[in-house]
């Protein structure tokens, strides 16, 4: 094979952590006893449960610590509930927790408008920044949505205009 | 305080959330100096990963002051500047007793493939992230690590992810003094990859990517070749002949679920949500491997199915290995050679925002805005 450099002294600390035996094409892993012992150590002090925490059927308990963000709630937690019942290696797990997370959108809408906040979409997907950097592209996006509704729009009045025709 | 509060796919925003309380007698609240929007947050911000709920603070690379600590928190006090690991360890369990820190069993009830990670979804745990003022830091005896004396705050920061990630990339790659490495990707992560590689004697390193100025800047970052795919009829071919028809001795993939380069992945996997994301470099990492040889994956994909060529890792007798980092374990190593000046990780930052302007940082982080490589969210109480 060619090097194309062979003179490593300019790249600062060239080789110093080089280590012949980290060549995990050859070694297997050097099993022990202790690794035998299955769920057994000696777990950590557990985090009190006041709040409802999903747990993955493919263990028998919960962590001793788990996060409390945002649980579950309103259709998209029934969703997420149902999700699961399945495994981590179930599409019945993943796919009901995606949709799940599309429900959750249209819900922190909701929220957001129950709660007399009219959500400012173009702040949240970052347009300031997109305009400052890329004005060209915004200017470009905005045609293209522009041509598109106009067609959709001109498209849907000609159907109509044929129906009364008719 | 204020947080981070993500809305939907592409839609976040900075709101006033409730300040963290101990939950744990390990906990400790953390009051943000520093924290970084990875790479792998884009695929929370594209809503690709399961289990994202609206409300939630991402936020996994951060640094901060601590305020308050739990009755059996020992190893950190009051007072202390630490940086916090992504991962959620807690040090006792089977996985952390191998230095699998990543793996943690007691600190993800939701997912058994992967251990708890701050703001990365309920699939990592459910736990806020450091996008925010404060943020609550659980087995704080375990992950969190006093900054040493004199180390820049920004240096700091990017040893909680970047560094460690991209150092055991190379780690994982079993580099032999010699060999030819390939690195996928030109973001933060592979381009610390490509200057780790030289560190365990690599004989020639290659980086490939699309985006020119991030090319530019690995080049001299890590003294390595740096190419455009976008130039070449097909990257696989293009490692071939580069290595004299045999392929690279060792190939890693950094760029995981939102890679460009292949019309039917990004359909398939970032368009349609049909797969884990789009496996690309994944796909061109196993077929430009030597065979025999050792392909690498720090590239983040999603919990459900991906198509790759697992036909041709039998055929060709490949090695794969992948993980997420072990910090902790990789802390003191990494600590010294940014001490000693041979790893220079705050040259990755390109943008300080604060924390207020987090939706146009993630826009400009997504859409490599301004020469983006590596923005960092500084909350408003770190800037005075």
């Amino acid at each position: 094979m060619e090097n194309t450099t062979k003179d490593y002294s300019h790249i600062k600390g060239w080789g110093i952590d080089a280590d012949p035996k980290n060549d995990p094409t050859y070694p297997m892993k050097n099993r022990t006893d202790a690794e035998q012992t299955g769920y057994s150590w000696d777990r950590p002090s557990l985090q009190p449960v006041n709040t409802e925490i999903l747990r993955s059927i493919e263990r028998p308990n919960i962590t001793a610590v788990f996060g409390t963000s945002t649980p579950p709630s309103g259709l998209s937690g029934m969703l997420r509930r149902f999700a699961f019942k399945y495994s981590e290696s179930s599409y019945g797990h993943w796919l009901p927790l995606l949709l799940a997370d599309r429900v959750n959108v249209v819900e922190g809408v909701l929220d957001d408008l129950k709660n007399g906040h009219v959500p400012n979409i173009f702040a949240e997907k970052g347009m300031k920044a997109e305009w400052q950097h890329n004005r060209l592209g915004v200017i470009q996006k905005l045609a293209v949505a522009a041509v598109l509704t106009v067609g959709v729009i001109a498209y849907v009045k000609s159907r109509q205009d044929e129906d009364d025709d008719d | 305080m204020l947080a981070m509060n993500y809305r939907g796919p592409q839609r976040v925003r900075v709101s006033q959330k409730p300040m963290p309380e101990i939950k744990h007698p390990q906990d400790a609240i953390v009051r943000v100096t520093r924290s970084c929007i990875c790479g792998s947050d884009l695929h929370l911000y594209n809503g690709n990963v399961p289990d994202t709920r609206v409300g939630m603070t991402f936020g996994h690379e951060f640094t901060g002051i601590v305020e308050e600590v739990g009755p059996e928190v020992e190893k950190i006090k009051v007072g202390d500047h630490v940086l916090v690991p992504f991962n959620i360890a807690c040090g006792k369990c089977h996985f952390c007793r191998q230095g699998l820190f990543g793996n943690c069993h007691e600190s993800n009830s939701q997912a058994t493939a992967v251990g708890g990670i701050f703001g990365y979804s309920h699939t990592a745990g459910g736990y806020d992230g450091g996008q925010a003022e404060y943020v609550r830091v659980p087995y704080a005896n375990v992950g969190p690590t006093v900054i040493p004396p004199g180390m820049d705050p920004d240096d700091a920061v990017l040893l909680t992810d970047v560094v460690p990630t991209g150092y055991q990339a190379a780690e994982m790659g079993g580099i032999q003094p010699g060999d030819t490495v390939v690195v996928f990707g030109a973001g933060p992560i592979g381009i610390m990859a490509a200057r780790c590689a030289w560190l365990f004697g690599a004989g020639r390193v290659i980086v490939i990517d699309k985006i020119e100025y991030r090319l530019e800047f690995v080049k001299n970052y890590a003294n390595c070749e740096a190419y455009n795919y976008e130039e070449m009829d097909d990257p696989v071919v293009f490692v071939k002949k580069t290595t004299d028809w045999m392929g690279a001795d060792v190939v890693i993939d950094a760029v995981g679920a939102e890679a460009t380069g292949n019309t039917m992945q990004t359909i398939t996997g970032r368009k349609l949500l049909l797969q884990a994301g789009s496996a690309t470099a994944l796909h061109w990492a196993i077929n430009s491997v030597k065979k025999g040889g050792i392909v690498s994956i720090v590239g983040v994909y999603g919990p459900t199915d991906n198509l790759v060529p697992i036909g041709n890792v039998v055929n060709k007798g490949i090695t794969i290995r992948a993980n997420q980092a072990s910090v902790k374990r990789l802390l003191p190593r990494l600590i010294d050679h940014v001490q000693n000046g041979i790893l220079n990780p705050k040259a990755l930052i390109t943008h300080r925002i604060p924390l207020e302007d987090a939706a146009d940082a993630y826009r400009m982080f997504s859409d490599k805005l301004d020469n983006c490589i590596k923005p960092v969210l500084i909350p408003p109480s770190a800037r005075m």
